[in-house]
């Protein structure tokens, strides 16, 4: 055994400069982040006896006010049921255009590539933002917007799917004759079937918690409800519409778990 | 062979071809039934379509005066720096949960509490923890990092924990057994497992808070939110077009950089 005195180091001196740097970069950035934002007249100490205030004012929820929400929560399940519908059937043509080894050639790879990159940057409020203009407002307004949002997520997703079935199976159905068309549904969608329902369900998942808040834009939903309540200081009937969210949004997310596990 | 003129079909995942042709009629039904509710009415969808072409027209082309420009930039600084602050702060707070919250790791009542949190934070739509953080504290940044604060240990807690569940014991007993103390066997036994994982997580998170913070101005939570609320209000639609950009942009390079920064961590 040798005698000098070194004592076990972990990272050599380059790696301990560079993890170093990186803790500094991110200390610097925050640091500087929070003495550029103009706080106001907030005063960071009081949140929490604000936010303690605002929750004693919320008990007990007003129970008389779930019978102004069922219809409410209904139309929120029918808009992210029908965005989710919607969202498949127009991510199944992006996903062939954004997989690698379905599409046609370069120009149409960057189209779908660029539909996915829009959808997914731009969150489902601001589409329905849109939508409200385009079709006036209502859950209508609501589900385009669901659609418009999921098609980038299902669109991404499944085709990454797609550029990893087995293309030899692929290859057979066209060597039997079969037209484009039959090559997609009997050489492609049965390869991707499990992930097709999977992900529908998922996203299914995502967009109940999305349509809660249309309402804020006037595109529908439970949202409309809770804003009203938010807007006239009602707060133990906030405090029953958020009940009741986080309960549909439990609940189907169990749903959505159990479902895709049986898929699986 | 025998049997007779009997075509090979499908077997079914729902056993009976019964059950399943009921189930499809069910999806179906619901369907249409949503259908109806929301109004999608043909004839309406085809009205707001043939709209669209000439809204489009309005959106295009993108463009805001220098001064408006200014403000896209002052505002988007303000989301980033509002995503920035409260990575940390959610970060922070996500550790002491995410231990409570890991079923080895933790007693069993305060294993459902923390869970409990979890699930209250994942299930609320950040816009709908705007406008009461907003409510509760006043508009502004603030609110905004409270809300992004809150929605992060939500989701930074229940991974961290999951990984916490999925560590292996066999190191954490074995520095028990040498004679540690409880801090010093979370230290030394658990920590080091998890380190990886915690980077790449925080880089996630962070992405996901700078996509948050670019919206939920729209409630005045801070950030570039209230400037397209407030364009979208005053039918300044070319306007709206260079905002949007703007956000894209950043999101694009937020996205960028965190799937680099992941890649290198696994």
């Amino acid at each position: 055994m040798a005698t000098d005195n070194r004592e076990w180091e972990r990272f050599d001196r380059r790696r301990r400069i560079g993890r170093f740097a990186l803790v500094l970069v991110a200390a610097v950035a925050i640091i500087g982040s929070w003495r550029y934002m103009n706080t106001g007249i907030v005063r960071a100490e009081t949140i929490p006896r604000e936010v303690g205030d605002l929750l004693t004012r919320m008990y007990p929820p007003d129970v008389a006010y779930t019978t102004r929400i069922v219809q409410p929560l209904v139309e929120t399940i029918q808009i992210a049921a029908l965005g989710t519908l919607g969202a498949l059937a127009l991510a199944i043509p992006v996903a062939l255009l954004a997989a690698e080894n379905t599409t046609p050639n370069a120009v149409t790879f960057w189209l779908g590539k660029l539909i996915v990159t829009v959808s997914r940057s731009v969150n489902t409020i601001i589409w329905a933002l849109f939508f409200v203009v385009l079709f006036g407002s209502g859950p209508l307004a609501g589900a385009t917007a669901i659609v418009f949002r999921s098609v980038g997520f299902l669109g991404k997703l499944l085709g990454e799917e797609i550029e990893e079935i087995n293309f030899g199976q692929v290859e057979a159905v066209r060597a039997s004759g079969a037209s484009s068309a039959q090559v997609l549904l009997y050489g492609i969608l049965p390869q991707v079937k499990p992930a097709l329902v999977g992900l529908s369900i998922y996203r299914w998942d995502i967009n109940i918690r999305d349509s809660t808040v249309l309402g804020f834009v006037g595109a529908g939903g439970i949202g409309v409800q809770l804003f009203r309540a938010v807007n006239a200081f009602a707060w133990q009937s906030v405090a029953t519409v958020l009940i009741v969210i986080l309960g549909v949004v439990v609940a189907t997310e169990s749903l959505s778990a159990y479902t895709r596990a049986l898929v699986r | 062979m025998a049997a007779g003129n009997r075509t090979w079909k499908r077997p079914t995942v729902f056993g009976r071809r019964g059950v399943k042709w009921a189930v499809y009629a069910g999806i179906v039904g619901f369907f249409i039934w949503s259908g109806v509710g929301v109004g999608a009415d043909p004839a309406r969808i085809a009205r707001g379509l043939g709209n669209s072409a000439s809204l489009v027209g309005d959106f295009m082309p993108p463009s805001a005066t220098p001064r408006q420009s200014q403000r896209i930039l002052d505002k988007m600084f303000e989301s980033v720096a509002m995503a920035m602050v409260s990575t940390l702060t959610g970060i922070v707070l996500s550790v002491p949960i995410a231990f409570m919250a890991a079923e080895n790791l933790s007693p069993r009542p305060l294993y459902a509490v923390n869970r409990g949190f979890i699930s209250i934070s994942r299930a609320f739509n950040a816009i709908i923890v705007g406008i009461i953080a907003v409510k509760a504290i006043g508009f502004g940044p603030l609110a905004g990092i409270l809300t992004i604060t809150f929605k992060t240990v939500g989701f930074f807690s229940k991974l961290l924990a999951e990984d916490l569940e999925d560590i292996d014991m066999g190191s954490v007993d074995a520095v028990r057994a040498s004679g540690a103390s409880p801090i010093q066997t979370l230290l030394y036994g658990v920590v080091p497992q998890i380190i990886p994982r915690f980077a790449g997580l925080s880089v996630y998170r962070w992405d996901i808070n700078i996509r948050t913070s670019t919206i939920i101005g729209i409630v005045g939570a801070g950030g570039i939110g209230s400037v397209l609320l407030t364009a979208f209000n005053r039918y300044d639609y070319q306007y709206v077009t260079a905002i949007l950009l703007a956000i894209i942009a950043v999101v694009l390079v937020a996205e960028g950089v965190s799937a680099v920064v992941r890649r290198r961590y696994n």
